[in-house]
């Protein structure tokens, strides 16, 4: 019997309901209200939505640490053996996740206002991140895979469309194409898994609870489907993380997004919306953790995203783009630890790289704003201009490298222990090479900061840039503190009653430490620092060199490893060649048979079409043809009818 | 008054059939409209002739058969003054009164 205040402290259905509602609400106000506007009140409605609703996650977050898991639900649509519902499901993985989504996006709105401040669009703009924001709270809220699915396409279309923003600019026309076909191809297999898990009959069961994470999590614990299907549902939802969280081989449109406005980038391409992928292999972990097979290539994947990208930052001087890689990168090694059995540990660095990435993506806005460019080498000598960015952008770099004790540091070396006592095969190459990755993420991220913000203006453009007003630097400000100090919710996650591991946990996984892999780790990211500080702070190394004595390695890395050519080759070939096919047999096959039944209708018509002569005196004739035939049959059927006839009494 | 025994049903019946079978391959074979029309009354007047002839076959008596005869034949006059409006109408409109001629219907 459950006390008066414990039902009082319960968030109901309606209340939960709002978190992503409010933002939508924003939405309809502002698309309804504001939306020509160049100027004006619509970051204010977004903002006090976003304020509202993380309050209420908050209050989620604080149910949560006390009980195991909330779900609650109605039904939305029912037909024949299917219903679909639509719920909240409140545990400790979707509230902190919740929380760092209302959180990173009200600073990065309240950062917008003096962004965006002056563009056309500015009312779009806003309107496009309410949506946003909206859809990504009910990705994260939902309780089952169909919701969660309806989210996932609504997040993507507003990834298009904010990276399409300035729309009258080719490249950005184009990369938001990119992003929205590339993702595509991941996406086709999750609606697959949720079309398998819609034929997946259990008897009295009924369909109807098939969808919703907890009966799925049951039926998948008890045994009730089988290993096959697990494992294929498995891979096919991680595929559709693959393309939403950038991983290999689909990474390729996430360096192109960033041709979107930065705190869009910020927001969506850095904090949030990749890590939908992640989260999602984290809210469908229990088919993962009945399938050895799936797990194993979650980890492959996410140690080749993070290494492969990794070193492609080392090599891009496009401020955003290193930054692109590095969000790749760091995907790539939460999904690594998902993959090695870490959930509580790629959880937390999702929520870390939330903050500090959401941090390096505004830096990088700031500078950009001041300086005019992208390109870190027109860059220089902008720290003694832009303190405030300088610092907040090195308390960012500091965690994404991994330095104790800002929060990177504790993630990171989460991951890496997880990684370093885990029972897949070949743990120790994978962790090597997530090692080097480490290594390589200093380097890239340090060089950025060098390049940037010390040694002399290399353009007048940086010679003249100034700090940024106010109401961009306190976001700054706010996510450096998070950055720096978000290690702490590893001993104790606010408003609940423990660590990061206690709130989000699988089962009963143990976190064991190393003070060896801690040193290991903590080695490759002063390296990488010194590395690059020798290179491009001190100039004792000349990279100039080193590119003349393995031109291959620099160009392998400038192009990226030539994956965007082997997509396009990829894309042009048997894309084309397979699309061509399908195309022949829609022509001549589909559409035959759709003017097959057209033309057999109107051929029986032509011939039947004989029969109307027009003439009365024919109908008529035929009308008693047709009694006395009916007549006919009748009587032979029925010979009583000639005695009813005979002998009428 | 005498009685003279009455000459057997089917002599009626058979006449009557043979005035229907004509009346029908009038209304069908013709192509004057006029003469379906006279087709039709050949049908009508059959009809008229087995109501009378089972009337009295039955035993006379009551009425009905006399009546329905009656009844038909001012029906019969009606329909043929309708009939004929219908076909000055359809003469003035085709300037035929050839039932193959209209056949407007024709799919």
């Amino acid at each position: 019997m459950p006390g008066i205040l414990e039902i009082l402290l319960t968030p109901g259905l309606n209340e939960l309901v709002l978190i992503p509602g409010l933002p939508l609400l924003a939405f309809l106000v502002i698309a309804a209200f504001m939306l020509r506007r160049s100027e004006g009140a619509a970051p204010l409605v977004l903002i006090t939505a976003l304020a509202g609703s993380l309050v209420l996650s908050i209050r989620a977050l604080s149910f949560a640490g006390r009980q195991r898991a909330f779900t609650t639900a109605f039904t939305w649509l029912s037909s024949g053996h299917v219903t679909l519902e639509v719920g909240v499901l409140i545990d400790g993985l979707s509230s902190v996740m919740l929380v760092v989504v209302c959180l990173v996006s009200l600073l990065i709105q309240v950062y917008s206002i003096g962004y965006m401040r002056g563009e056309i669009g500015y009312g779009r703009y806003f309107a496009y991140m309410s949506l946003f924001s909206g859809s990504m709270l009910g990705l994260v809220i939902s309780d089952n895979i169909v919701q969660t699915y309806i989210f996932w396409e609504l997040v993507g279309i507003c990834s298009y469309l904010l990276i399409g923003f300035w729309y009258r600019r080719p490249a950005a026309a184009a990369a938001a194409k990119k992003a929205f076909v590339v993702t595509r191809f991941g996406d086709l297999g999750f609606l697959t898994a949720v079309l398998i898990l819609s034929f997946q009959r259990h008897g009295r069961l009924g369909w109807h609870s098939m969808f919703g994470f907890v009966p799925l999590e049951h039926f998948v614990n008890a045994g009730m489907l089988s290993s096959g299907v697990v494992t294929a549902v498995a891979l096919l939802i991680f595929s559709g993380a693959v393309g939403k969280s950038a991983q290999f081989p689909l990474h390729i449109w996430l360096p192109d997004a960033m041709e979107g406005p930065t705190p869009v980038s910020a927001l969506i391409h850095a904090a949030t919306m990749v890590a939908a992928g992640v989260y999602l292999v984290a809210r469908t972990y229990f088919f993962f953790a009945a399938a050895p097979v799936a797990l194993f290539v979650v980890a492959l994947i996410g140690v080749m995203t993070a290494f492969l990208a990794a070193s492609m930052g080392v090599a891009e001087n496009d401020i955003k783009r290193v930054l692109a890689y590095s969000t790749i990168s760091q995907l790539g090694l939460m999904m690594l630890a998902l993959g090695v059995g870490g959930y509580a540990a790629g959880a937390f660095h999702l929520t870390t790289h939330a903050f500090f990435k959401a941090l390096l993506f505004l830096t990088a806005g700031s500078v950009i704003h001041a300086a005019h460019t992208n390109d870190i080498w027109q860059m220089g000598g902008l720290g003694r201009r832009m303190p405030i960015t300088a610092i907040t952008c090195l308390i960012g770099a500091f965690a994404l490298a991994g330095v104790f004790p800002f929060s990177g540091f504790w993630s990171k070396d989460e991951i890496l222990s997880a990684v370093w006592f885990s029972h897949i095969p070949g743990h120790m190459i994978i962790f090597m090479v997530a090692l080097t990755g480490v290594a390589l993420t200093a380097f890239y991220m340090f060089r950025l900061w060098f390049l940037t913000f010390t040694g002399a203006p290399r353009t007048e453009h940086a010679a003249g840039a100034h700090e940024s007003p106010p109401v961009m630097t306190l976001p700054l400000l706010i996510l450096a503190a998070l950055s720096a100090g978000s290690g702490w919710l590893k001993a104790h996650v606010p408003w609940t009653t423990g660590g990061m591991a206690e709130i989000v946990r699988f089962g009963d996984t143990q976190e064991r430490a190393s003070t060896l892999v801690v040193g290991l780790a903590l080695a490759a990211a002063v390296a990488g620092i010194a590395l690059a500080w020798a290179a491009y702070r001190a100039h004792l190394i000349a990279p100039a060199a080193f590119h003349a004595r393995f031109p291959w390695i620099y160009r392998l890395l400038k192009n990226a490893w030539y994956l965007n050519r082997g997509w396009e080759i990829f894309a042009t070939r048997v894309v084309i060649a397979g699309s061509s096919v399908a195309a022949w047999f829609d022509r001549h096959v589909v559409n035959g048979m759709v003017d097959g039944v057209a033309w057999l209708s109107g051929w029986t018509g032509r011939r039947l079409r004989t029969m109307q002569t027009g003439q009365a005196q024919f109908y008529a004739l035929i009308l008693i043809l047709g009694l006395i035939a009916g007549l006919v049959v009748l009587f032979s059927r029925d010979q009583s009818l000639f005695h009813l006839v005979a002998h009428r009494p | 008054m005498s009685v003279t025994p009455l000459p057997p049903i089917h002599g009626y019946l058979v006449v009557s059939t043979l005035l229907f079978a004509i009346g029908l391959v009038g209304v069908f074979a013709r192509r004057n409209a006029i003469a379906v029309l006279l087709g039709i009354e050949l049908m009508l007047n059959a009809a008229s002739l087995n109501f009378v002839a089972f009337w009295r076959y039955r035993g006379g008596g009551q009425m009905e058969g006399q009546v329905f005869v009656v009844a038909i034949i001012t029906v019969a006059a009606a329909e043929a003054a309708i009939a004929l409006a219908i076909i000055l109408n359809v003469y003035r409109r085709f300037k035929t009164v050839n039932v193959d001629q209209i056949n407007l219907l024709k799919g």
